[in-house]
Parts: structure tokens; C-alpha cells; sequence
């Protein structure tokens, strides 16, 4: 596609595009805080498993319901199991259903929703009218209704996540391409020979993906609300696997009784996930949004 | 004739949400029937044995073609039938009429709560951006999408209740010392008030602060996020500078001419709002014990109670359509150019 | 000068960026009389808006006075509290905006909006505000007031907003108006009209008017005094009469060159005029043969917008006659000729060039070219077409028309591979390069993206773009309507220039007549979907036939030549 030597004009491009990141990182230390902290969740999910310092699963009766000590960071649940390593362990499993929720939606979505956008006409109708049903429901409800029906496994949770994102990534996917539809560059492209399908891929689609990108990064942090509210409420993840919600769930009971360390500390782990997330979409809003660039 | 057109409108603005409410039939059938597996296990629930299974299958009509199914499924739901509780043995339509009223006044209350933080601040924040009220709305906001309800939920009763006192055991809409008021509204605060009955009002809103708050801190992010966006905007449009260089009052600039236009996009993402609301209602029940739907769908959930737990869906999915419904009635009254363009 | 009612000296106002401060107004003088009319005059980025806003103090929150002193009738409005200004605004100085659409309350009643100003300065009380604001609604010549009181901005055309806007301003008999280019936008009836009503109604109640416009020629027909700014300084004042027989420094002199005006060639429009014509004289001689471009009866007509519902539509139950906006038209083109299809915006000019570049599908009607008929041909599978590559399109928007992922050189390549036959990209490099040359786009911008191109080096892009495959065909969508008038003279010659080297035929759709005369050898004037005058493009400028084109003939502004 590029011309002379696509290899020095492909450096040039990723040198810049690397300039910008640092310039704007640099003028704004919120995005960078965020940047930092996501790679700090994300460094969990990875080497979680390696760094805990006990397994996960291992009981022990003697140990039950400490407070933190230097030897529990973040004291011991109720079968005197290390609640430190099972936070830092269920990094893991909490970030993947997130992660391939929101990819399947966002794949399925965008390619629905740009289809729809370009080429209008009865294949919008039947997009509109597939989102328009699943929004009928109140998100998170519908997807309780299907992990009840469809069965109740990890998969499922993924399943459930991915349907009810889809509307999103579909509806910005189909306005975004809409609003270029018959944009000058689009009808210059048509001019110079491009076909309806090279048009879309090549000259619409990817000037939607600065938009599409920060819609992500906000709906990774709803995705793993969502995942974490379902096991919560009894759903998807089966005790004794470690996972936030279901842990915050175990912890509940005792609250009240003043054993607050049970919930607090998987529920402050999975704020903290899900506020990277959307400090990081903020910051790429920032940079998206060509009225705040200059 | 204005007028004329507007009803008009509005009538269309109902049609519009038949598709809807087909939307969500065809759905909770698939749902109940379609998936893989067999509904009729599902339905009989974890402990019953073959021939309770069979027995079930025929009385459902399970063994006959789908679309003979979906018929039944369509009659029932016309006359009001979600099934039959496996766990209780009530009615499920008949369950989620008596705890509805309960699931509504903590979710009204808290978005009144919620709307009455969010727009003022948002307000606030717009009117100056990048100050400190800016930079705080921006961090409330960006803190209140992260933080998951059921946990809110808990700290708030560690904080409230286990530590220092103030609120009463998250048990419920009522302490068991006090009865229930007689039934109006079904809103306990309200009836209580109707009575007169102001002991028992206070201790139904000393029951309702603390759920509330936790639904209301989720929910005050997106309304004041699009207050804020849509405020902003407004203040920046070629029509207030055309108000400002007439020398309209402050006043007047902000709240006749920008206030009304930004509320208009508000209201519209109001629906999502409701979306968020009704879901973390389910958590937000469950963390305090509170008697409404959600808790039922949850309680129905671990003893895998199938026909509740899919009644209950579809009672939420026909509320929020109502409720988006009201918000689409509300727009078209509000801004003079739906409909007219074009 | 019957002593001065607006004294700025020295005014310099800078704008907080993230790239630091920004001048955008640097030691401007100026003074308005009683009673006088001012003009400022500048192309876009000269700080003439912003020295308006500075007088009214309506800066946004990133600019502020720097330095100097603006004086109004004895008030110093540099550091005049809030309170005064709010009172001086509207009272006693008021304004008139660009966009009109955008500058009234959307979802206010127009009548309402003139009442709050009324009420806010105490010109009206609450029983007779309404009254008052029907009366003014009938001064600025809106039919029907009373029912206009309850009209809705969106109900009312582009003209009709400005005139309310203009009684917004005038509600309280200000001492001066500032009208910031009122005009831009609107067609040249309606600006003439607009212009005619400001100007009638400042002369009736004694104001003051600051004209704030980028067209010398308006300025120049329809106040005494003339100020040029350029990037934010003020580099000549003048009587409106002198400026474009005598001016005096170089850019006003550009300025005045580059400004389209009767019995000058395009030639005379660039700053340095020794660059031999290439084609001065017409070139009509070759049109023998068949005709490069035939259309016959084009029709487009266009389905009225399709009810939200099948409820609403079932109620609505009239059904809509579809409109058509191209409604029967025939011309011939011929091989070597430029035409010029002239008319007002919603005319159905642009229409019809889309369905000649076969973007858009006829209704009816067939468009032979060369002797083959391919309006029968879809739009859609048209990119497929042997025709494709000889038939191609300069853009309106040069920035719209730019893929903002695409380097410049990408975005001429891009007709080269896909219907060129190139595959390599040596090959498809020297190509550009060397269209790159003729259209005078230096090489080492090619490798740009379009956010990194000036307006004017856009323009060339687009046309290299059209041009890189060497078409018979080109059709100019009114390619310079975007363009500083500088930069307009520039790409205009250009044209000219690529026409003479190549032997294109053109189609320009333009607005201005004046343009059209110049780089035209036909034209045809359209109004509402039809043809309404032929000729040659000289004779209907100077001497239309038909009474619209005679109409818009006469609304050009005529600076005193």
C-alpha cells in the first residue's frame, strides 16, 4: 500500500504515534497514574499465581478468620484459607472473563454495527432490531436470565457479558460509520475505484477505531462488575475457585460480625481494576477527542 | 394543532414499544424453552426424579412442536401467568406483585437522591471547568462507575452500622417492632405518612437510607457525567453567546437558555441510567436484605427456582420498557423540534 | 468625524493554549464615529472576529485583554465591571452573528427571545413585551409576526433567523451594531437583503455599524470606512472608495487583486501578474462532433422522509408528492469545454454532478458520455467501470474530502492502483511526484497526513488526486467555496493552468457568477431543479435574459470601482 519504502515510512509512523503518547502522558499525569495501574492489574492477572505466597485452595481449620498480620497481609477467611493469595490469584480468572467478554462483543458488535451503518437498509433494520431487544431488558438482569438458563458455568458468565455489550459496540459502530458514510474522502475513494466492501474496511473502518478503543477500555471495567456481580448473587464462578465477587459474597456474612477483611479486600481489588479501566478510557478519550487536542 | 401533533406523537411513541415488549416475549421463551437442556428438569427443579420430570414435561406442554409452545407461552402471558413457584408454590405474576412496590420505592428514592447530587454538581462543574469543583465531579464520577454496588453496599453497613451506630440491622424495609403500615402505595415511607404514623415513617426511612445511598452513588456517575458533557456544550453554543451579547442576566443565560437545552440529552440517557439501576438493585437487595423482587429472583436463584427466576426477568425487562416509555413521552412534550423536522 | 463613540488603541488579546499564549489581536487601533458604518476586513485567522468580541468583552474564558484601552462613549470596557457590561451589551452596543441557525435558543420561541431582551433592559414591561416583540418582528420585514412570535428557530429558514436575530439586536435601539459576517452562508439574494435591511434600519435609527466580513467587496459596497487586518494586525484603514482604486500596502493590495471582481481575467487575480496566460483566449473552437457529455431529461427525485413509525405513517394518511430536486434537465458538453452550472444552494446543482460522476442514481433521464449511456449503470457497481478512471471529481471541502489516516501521497496513489493498472510502488511514487509537480505540491509534504496541510496545500491534493489518472472529465465542485480568497485566486489559475497542459473538459458548479465568467466559456444558471438560462458565460453576466438570473446578478455587492 504505501509507497517507497513502506518499511522507514511504517517506523516513522510508529515513532510518532510514540512521540504523541509521551507528549500527552506527559501533559497529563492522571492518564499516566492510569496507565501505570493498569499495567499493575494486569501484571497481577500474569504472575498473580507465582508471587502468592500460599495456595489458594489450602485450608486450614487452626488458621480461621485472622485479622491481617505480617504473616496474612490480608488475614485468613473462615476455612482459614489466605486471603492475600486468593485476591492475588483471582486476578486472573476475573481479567479473562472481562477480556474475552468484551473482545467477542466488540468483534461481533463493530462488524455488525458497520455493516448496518454502511449499508443501510434491511440488514439496519435487522441490527437495530437485534439491539433494540437486547436493551429491552435491564442489562445485568438479562444476563442473570441466561446464565440461569443456559447453565451455570464460567462460560456462560463470558457468554452473557459478550451479548449484553454487544448493543454498545454495535450502535457506536453503526453511527460512527454512518456519520462518514458520505463523507467527502468516502465518495473521492469511490471515485478512484474502490468497491462498497474495501471502502468500508479499508477508507471508514479504521477512523472509527479511536472511538471504538475508548469504548472498550470503559467496557472492560463494566465487564468485570458484571462478571463479579454474577458470582456475587451465586452465579457462574463455584466456590472454593477464587474469584472478587464470589469472595466478597463469602465475606458478607461476616461483616456484620465485624470480620471486615473478608470483603474489603477483594472488593477494594476489583475497584481498583475496574477504576484503571476507566481512567484509562478517560485518558483516551482525552486524546481521542479532537477538541480537547489543541 | 400543536397540540394535535404532539399526541400524536405520544400515540406513536407507545406503538413504538410493542416491538419491544415482542422483543422481550420472543426472548424469556427462548430463554425458558429453546436453550439446550432439558426446561423440564429445569422447571421441576434440582430434587425432583424422572417422573416428576415427565409429569412436568406434559403439564407444560413441553413435548409438543415449538411454535404450538410459544401459542400457550403468548396465552398465558395474556392472562397474567408467569408459572408456578417450585420452592413456594405461588403464583410467580402473584410473588412479584406483592414485592414489587418495595423493589420501586428504594429504586425511585434512590434516583431522586441520586438526581437531586448528580445535576447540581454537574452544573457546578460545567460552569467552571478545570476547577476544584470540576476536578471533584471528575473523580466522583470516575470513582462512582468503579465501584461495584454489593461492595459499596457492605462498607456502608461495616461503617453505618458495626462501627459507628447510626443505622439500623440491614434487615429489610422494617424493624420487626413496628408494623407495617396499612397498604396505599405500598411505599412504606409514604403509607406511613398517610397514617400519620410518624415513628413508624422514620424507621422505614432509616431502613431505606443506607440501600439507597449505595444505589444512588451508583448511579449519580452517569447523570452527572452527562449533566456535566451536555452542560458544558450548551455553554459553549453560538446561542448563548448571542444571550451574552444581549446582556442577559447569569441567571438567565444559565438556567432558561443552557439548563434547558443540556437537559434535554439527559433525560435521554436517563434510560440507561434505569438500565444500571434495575440490575444493581438485585445486589443492592441482596446486601441489605430488602424484600423486593431482586432478592427474590436471587433466593429463587439458589434453589435454582427456574419459572421465578424467568418471571422475574421478564416482569424487569416489561418494567423497564414502561419506564423508557415514560421517558420517551417526556422528551417528545419537552423538546418542540421532535417530530417537526424534515 | 463627529467626535468618535468607540476609541480602541493599542488592544492586544491573547488566548491561553496548550501550546502556550496566543496572540490573536496584536496593538490594534481603531475609532467609530456617530452614526459611521466601519468595515473590517480579513481572511480567517486575521483576529478580526476576536477584536469584536474583545470590544463587547464576550471573549471565552482561555482569552483576555492583554493590553490597550477600549473606550465606549466615555466608558473604559477593559475594566468595566460585569454589571456594566451587562447593562452596555444589547443596550447600548449589540450584535449580529454568523450562523443565525445556531445563534438563537433552539428550543425557545422566537418571540420569547426577543422579550427577554426587551425585559432585561427595561424597554418593556411583562403586559407589553409581546406587542413590542411582534413590532419588531414587522420591522425586520417578517410576513405574518403574529404567527412568527411562536414560531421555533428550526421552523424558520437561514434568511429569516438572521432577520430575527438582527431584531434581537436592534430591540433596544443600541448606539452601535457589530455585525460579525452576517451574511456568510446564506445565498446572494438573501445576503443582499440582509445586508439592505441592516444597513437601511442603522441609517434610520443614527447607530454606528462595525461590518466584520472576509469579502472586501461587501465591505467595501456597504461602509465608508474600511480597516485589513492580517494575522491580527490591522495593516490599512481607509475611505471604502479608496481602498480598491488606490490601496496602499502590499497585502491590501493582494488582497484587492485576488478579489473577483467585473472585466478583470483570472490572470489578474494573482499577485504577480507577468506569468504568461497559458489559454487566454476561449477556447470554444473544438466543439465539433459529438459531445464528450450529453445529459437528456435528468430527473432525481427524492422520497419525502420516511415516518418514524407504521402508526404514524397509517395517521399521517396524505401522502407527500416525492420532491424533485433535479426536474428534467438537458445539456450538452463538449470535448475541451468548461461549464459553468450556476445557482443557489438547494437548487439541485449539486445533485446533478453527483449523478453524473455516478454516485447517485437517476430517477429518469439518461447521461451519455461519449456516446455511452451510463446513467443506466448503478452507482454501486459504477467503480468497476471502464468509464471510471476518465470521469472523476474535485471536492468542495478539501479537509472533508481527505481520508485523515491517508499521507497525501497515499491518498493520490490511491486512484492509480485501483484503476490505474499500478502495482508497484516505485511506479505509483513517480506518478504522484510528478502530478504532485504540476499541481505545485512540494514533495516533502506528500508523506503528511491532511491535519498537517494548510487549507490551500489540501486543495491541491484533491486535485492531484483528480487529476492523477488523467481523466477526460472533471467535474469542480464549487472546489475554492472553502478557500480564503487569496488562496481562491491561486487554485482557480490553476485549474486554468491544468486544463490548458491536459485538455480535461470541466464542469464547475459554482454560486458566483463571477467565478464562473472567468475560468467558464458556457454556463447555465439553475434554479429549483431546472435550467433557467444558457449562454455563453460572459453574455449571462453581463447581459442576463431571464429575470432570476438578472436577480442575482444584481444582488453582487458593488464596491465603489
Amino acid at each position: 500500500m504505501s509507497q517507497s519504502s513502506p518499511s522507514v515510512q511504517t517506523g516513522l509512523r510508529i515513532t510518532r504515534a510514540l512521540g504523541h503518547a509521551r507528549y500527552a502522558l506527559a501533559a497529563n499525569p492522571v492518564t499516566l497514574c492510569a496507565v501505570l495501574l493498569f499495567m499493575f492489574v494486569l501484571g497481577c492477572a500474569i504472575f498473580g499465581p507465582m508471587l502468592a505466597p500460599y495456595d489458594p485452595l489450602q485450608t486450614n481449620g487452626a488458621m480461621a478468620l485472622k485479622a491481617p498480620s505480617w504473616q496474612h497481609w490480608f488475614g485468613t477467611d473462615q476455612l482459614g484459607r489466605d486471603v492475600f493469595s486468593r485476591v492475588l490469584v483471582a486476578a486472573r480468572l476475573d481479567l479473562t472473563i472481562a477480556f474475552s467478554a468484551v473482545i467477542i462483543a466488540f468483534i461481533i458488535g463493530s462488524t455488525m454495527g458497520a455493516v448496518a451503518g454502511f449499508f443501510g437498509g434491511w440488514s439496519d433494520l435487522a441490527v437495530s432490531r437485534v439491539c433494540d431487544t437486547i436493551m429491552a431488558f435491564p442489562l445485568f438482569v438479562l444476563a442473570m436470565g441466561i446464565v440461569a438458563a443456559a447453565g451455570n458455568s464460567v462460560i456462560n458468565i463470558v457468554y452473557a457479558t459478550a451479548l449484553i455489550n454487544i448493543p454498545f459496540y454495535a450502535r457506536m459502530a453503526r453511527a460512527e460509520v454512518n456519520v462518514r458514510r458520505n463523507a467527502g474522502f468516502v465518495h473521492a475513494a469511490r471515485l478512484a475505484g474502490n468497491s462498497e466492501w474495501r471502502l468500508l474496511a479499508v477508507h471508514i473502518f479504521p477512523n472509527t477505531l479511536p472511538p471504538m478503543m475508548v469504548q472498550v477500555s470503559l467496557n472492560l471495567g463494566w465487564a468485570i462488575l458484571n462478571a463479579a456481580g454474577l458470582s456475587f448473587i451465586g452465579l457462574g464462578v463455584r466456590p472454593p475457585d477464587a474469584e472478587w465477587g464470589i469472595m466478597v459474597a463469602e465475606g458478607a456474612n461476616f461483616i456484620v460480625s465485624g470480620e471486615w477483611w473478608m470483603a474489603l479486600f477483594p472488593g477494594a481489588a476489583l475497584m481498583l481494576a475496574v477504576f484503571s479501566f476507566n481512567l484509562l478510557g478517560d485518558g483516551l478519550r482525552d486524546l481521542v477527542d479532537p477538541q480537547k487536542r489543541t | 394543532m400543536a397540540l394535535g401533533v404532539k399526541s400524536r406523537l405520544i400515540l406513536s411513541r407507545l406503538a413504538q414499544a410493542l416491538p419491544a415488549l415482542a422483543g422481550i416475549v420472543v426472548v424469556t421463551f427462548i430463554l425458558t424453552r429453546a436453550l439446550p437442556g432439558d426446561p423440564a428438569a429445569y422447571f421441576a427443579g434440582p430434587a425432583a426424579d424422572a417422573r416428576s420430570i415427565a409429569q412436568i414435561r406434559e403439564q407444560l406442554g413441553l413435548d409438543r412442536p415449538l411454535p404450538v409452545q410459544f401459542l400457550s407461552y403468548v396465552t398465558d402471558l395474556l392472562q397474567g401467568d408467569l408459572g408456578r413457584s417450585i420452592s413456594t408454590g405461588q403464583p410467580v405474576a402473584e410473588a412479584l406483585m406483592q414485592r414489587l412496590p418495595a423493589s420501586l420505592e428504594l429504586t425511585l428514592f434512590a434516583l431522586l437522591l441520586s438526581a437531586l447530587i448528580a445535576i447540581p454538581l454537574g452544573v457546578a462543574a460545567a460552569r467552571r471547568p478545570d476547577s476544584w469543583v470540576d476536578q471533584a465531579c471528575r473523580l466522583l464520577v470516575t470513582a462512582g462507575v468503579s465501584l461495584p454496588t454489593f461492595f459499596t453496599g457492605l462498607l456502608l453497613v461495616y461503617v453505618f452500622y458495626f462501627i459507628l451506630g447510626w443505622a439500623p440491622p440491614p434487615l429489610g424495609r422494617l424493624d420487626l417492632i413496628y408494623l407495617s403500615p396499612p397498604q396505599v402505595t405500598g411505599f412504606f415511607t409514604i403509607d406511613a405518612l398517610l397514617d400519620r404514623d410518624f415513628a413508624t415513617f422514620r424507621a422505614a426511612l432509616a431502613q431505606l437510607v443506607l440501600p439507597a445511598m449505595t444505589l444512588a452513588l451508583f448511579t449519580l456517575a452517569p447523570i452527572a457525567r452527562m449533566t456535566r458533557a451536555s452542560m458544558i456544550q450548551a455553554l459553549g453554543s453560538e446561542f448563548i453567546r448571542t444571550a451574552r451579547a444581549s446582556g442577559l442576566s447569569e441567571r438567565r443565560i444559565v438556567y432558561t437558555y443552557a439548563f434547558r437545552n443540556a437537559m434535554l440529552p439527559v433525560v435521554t440517557t436517563l434510560g440507561m441510567v434505569f438500565s444500571f439501576m434495575l440490575g444493581a438493585n438485585v445486589l443492592v437487595e441482596k446486601v441489605f436484605a430488602w424484600p423486593g423482587i431482586g432478592s427474590f429472583a436471587v433466593e429463587a436463584l439458589v434453589v435454582s427456582d427456574y419459572a421465578a427466576v424467568q418471571g422475574f426477568v421478564l416482569a424487569m425487562a416489561v418494567l423497564f420498557v414502561l419506564l423508557n416509555l415514560l421517558i420517551d413521552v417526556v422528551y417528545t412534550l419537552a423538546d418542540p423540534r421532535v417530530g417537526m423536522e424534515g | 468625524m463627529s467626535g468618535s463613540l468607540l476609541q480602541v488603541e493599542n488592544l492586544t488579546v491573547e488566548f491561553r493554549t496548550r501550546n502556550g499564549i496566543v496572540r490573536a489581536v496584536e496593538r490594534v487601533d481603531l475609532s467609530v464615529g456617530r452614526g459611521e458604518t466601519l468595515a473590517i476586513v480579513g481572511e480567517s485567522g486575521s483576529g478580526k472576529s476576536v477584536t469584536s468580541y474583545a470590544v463587547m468583552r464576550i471573549l471565552d474564558s482561555a482569552g483576555s485583554i492583554a493590553q490597550g484601552s477600549v473606550m465606549f462613549s466615555g466608558i473604559d470596557v477593559a475594566n468595566a465591571d460585569e454589571d456594566t457590561m451587562a447593562t452596555l451589551r444589547g443596550r447600548e452596543i449589540s450584535m449580529v452573528f454568523q450562523n443565525p441557525r445556531l445563534a438563537l435558543n433552539p428550543i425557545r420561541k422566537i418571540g420569547r427571545q426577543i422579550e427577554d431582551v426587551l425585559i432585561r433592559h427595561v424597554q418593556a414591561t411583562h403586559n407589553n413585551a409581546k406587542q413590542k416583540a411582534i413590532e419588531l418582528l414587522a420591522k425586520v420585514r417578517i410576513a405574518r409576526p403574529e404567527e412568527r412570535y411562536d414560531a421555533y428557530p428550526f421552523e424558520l429558514s437561514g434568511g429569516m433567523c438572521q432577520r430575527v436575530v438582527i431584531a434581537l439586536a436592534l430591540a433596544c435601539k443600541p448606539r452601535l451594531l457589530i455585525a460579525d459576517e452576517p451574511t456568510t452562508g446564506l445565498d446572494v439574494r438573501t445576503q443582499k437583503a440582509v445586508m439592505d435591511l441592516i444597513v437601511e434600519l442603522v441609517a434610520e435609527q443614527g447607530m454606528s455599524m462595525i461590518l466584520i466580513t472576509h469579502d472586501l467587496g461587501l465591505a467595501a459596497a456597504y461602509c465608508e470606512r474600511v480597516i485589513v487586518m492580517e494575522k491580527g494586525r490591522v495593516v490599512e484603514a481607509a475611505s471604502a472608495a479608496s481602498v480598491f482604486k488606490d490601496p496602499q500596502e502590499p497585502y491590501t493590495k493582494r488582497l484587492v487583486r485576488a478579489t473577483p471582481r467585473p472585466g478583470v481575467s483570472l490572470r489578474d487575480l494573482l499577485p504577480d501578474p507577468e506569468i504568461p496566460y497559458a489559454a487566454q483566449t476561449p477556447r470554444t473552437e473544438s466543439v465539433e462532433g459529438q459531445p464528450l457529455l450529453e445529459v437528456r431529461d435528468l430527473v432525481k427525485s427524492f422520497a419525502p422522509a420516511q415516518s418514524a413509525s407504521l402508526l404514524s405513517r397509517f395517521m399521517n394518511k396524505s401522502v407527500a408528492e416525492p420532491a424533485r430536486s433535479v426536474d428534467g434537465i438537458s445539456f450538452t458538453l463538449a470535448k475541451g469545454e468548461t461549464l459553468g452550472l450556476v445557482g443557489e444552494s438547494g437548487c439541485g446543482k449539486s445533485t446533478t454532478s453527483a449523478m453524473i460522476m455516478r454516485l447517485l442514481d437517476p430517477t429518469s433521464g439518461s447521461i451519455f458520455f461519449a456516446g455511452r449511456d451510463i446513467g443506466a449503470i448503478p452507482a454501486r457497481s459504477f467503480a468497476r467501470d471502464a468509464d471510471r478512471a476518465r470521469l472523476q471529481l474535485v471536492f468542495q471541502d478539501p479537509t472533508d474530502s481527505l481520508n485523515p489516516r491517508f499521507t497525501a501521497a497515499r491518498a493520490i496513489a490511491d486512484p492509480l492502483y485501483r484503476l490505474g493498472g499500478v502495482t508497484r510502488a516505485d511506479e505509483a511514487r513517480t506518478a504522484v511526484e510528478e502530478i504532485a509537480k504540476m499541481v505545485g505540491l512540494p514533495h516533502d509534504l506528500l508523506d503528511r497526513f491532511p491535519h498537517q496541510l494548510s487549507g490551500g496545500q489540501k486543495a491541491r491534493v484533491g486535485i492531484a488526486r483528480a487529476m492523477v489518472l488523467r481523466p477526460d472529465l472533471v467535474v469542480l465542485d464549487e472546489p475554492t467555496a472553502a478557500l480564503d480568497v487569496s488562496v481562491q485566486a491561486i487554485v482557480l489559475n490553476l485549474l486554468a493552468d491544468l486544463r490548458a497542459e491536459l485538455g480535461m473538459s470541466y464542469l464547475f458548479v459554482s454560486h458566483d457568477l463571477q467565478v464562473v465568467r472567468m475560468l467558464c466559456d458556457r454556463a447555465l444558471v439553475m434554479r429549483a431543479g431546472r435550467i433557467v438560462e444558457e449562454g455563453s458565460a460572459a453574455a449571462v453576466l453581463e447581459d442576463p435574459q431571464h429575470a432570476y438570473t438578472r436577480e442575482l446578478v444584481s444582488a453582487i455587492p458593488h464596491p465603489p470601482l
